[in-house]
């Protein structure tokens, strides 16, 4: 089940948390994997990790013209098509919106929407001629609930939700799936910081009794990318312990 | 025929899978080629990259069989 044998997957953001996490299932799987990012270093070191079957691509997703450029980059670098494409990458600029800037707004909009978007396009062209493929997209719980202080992120993840099921109903006619997978509060460096009534209080809040790990995203991601998955298109799979039931 | 009809004849062939003695000037994409609305975009940026034209949609719209796509690049090619 879930094999990825001979598929080619593109992970942006990969020298993240749940970046890595995802490109380590996949490549477990079998994938060949193109890792993107903007630290070469840290993409270099989790491909020597992975060993055969793992490339690099540097990439700033928030330059249009390296975003749109990313596919074709990564088809080169792995010298095949892309079959999997898993938009990760993104960025945070919290603050209430009273106080949010214009350049707050723009930036995650540009790296959390608009750069999906553009490598989705990318990639949509070589996957309906070819007639298969599987774009999928992390978006967050937040994207569904709101939260004071993300109205530039929640904005952003509710648009790749609105975005992937458009794009699923154009490319579901060639056999191409679209889906989302929104995590909850899952386990990074940040959230280790939190103060434990914090995190107490966050825990309580979660009928599974614990914070998710990068590890429950990525399963989702594999079970999204893989054969088993053909009938399901412009969904969101919620990862989020229960958190909230929508 | 002109180079750009016999390339256009090509690009529609390729695209669609059909038999070249199916794609002759009045062959419908969708009536009589089997192209679906996907087939039709992907034929349009086919032809916007092989000859160097922008098709805009409102004309890529009216661009409904093999002739409409000859005529419509040999005008872009002419002006």
């Amino acid at each position: 089940m879930f094999s990825l044998s001979g598929k080619t997957a593109l992970v942006t953001g990969a020298s993240g948390g749940i970046g890595a996490a995802i490109a380590r299932q996949l490549h477990a799987q079998g994938a060949t994997v193109v890792l993107s990012g903007t630290r070469e270093a840290a993409l270099q070191e989790l491909a020597d990790s992975l060993g055969e079957r793992a490339h690099i691509a540097v990439a700033n997703l928030s330059d249009p013209a390296e975003a749109d450029g990313l596919v074709a980059k990564a088809e080169a670098v792995a010298g095949a098509p892309l079959d999997i494409l898993v938009n990760n990458a993104g960025l945070t600029r919290d603050t209430l919106a009273i106080r949010m800037k214009d350049s707050d707004w723009s930036q995650v909009l540009t790296v959390d929407l608009e750069s999906p978007f553009r490598l989705a396009r990318a990639a949509l062209k070589g996957m309906l001629r070819r007639r298969a493929g599987r774009i999928i997209s992390i978006a967050s719980v937040v994207g569904t609930t709101g939260n004071a202080g993300q109205a530039n992120y929640a904005a952003a993840k509710a648009g790749i939700v609105g975005m992937s099921k458009s794009l699923a109903q154009e490319a579901g006619p060639r056999g191409v799936t679209v889906n989302v997978v929104a995590p909850g509060f899952i386990e990074t460096p940040m959230t280790d910081v939190l103060p434990e009534a914090v995190r107490e209080k966050l825990v309580g809040s979660i009928p599974l009794g614990r914070m998710g790990n990068t590890g429950d995203v990525a399963s989702a991601v594999v079970y999204l990318a893989s054969e088993e998955a053909a009938w399901v298109t412009g969904t969101t799979l919620h990862v989020n312990g229960g958190m909230a039931m929508v | 025929m002109s180079d750009i009809a016999d390339k256009v004849k090509k690009i529609v062939v390729e695209h669609l899978g059909v038999d070249e003695s199916k794609v002759t000037p009045d062959a419908s994409f969708i009536d009589d080629l089997g192209a679906d609305s996907l087939d039709t975009v992907e034929l349009v940026m086919a032809f916007e990259e092989a000859f160097s034209v922008e098709i805009p949609e409102d004309a890529a719209e009216k661009i409904a069989t093999v002739k409409d796509a000859i005529d419509y690049i040999e005008k872009q090619k002419a002006a």
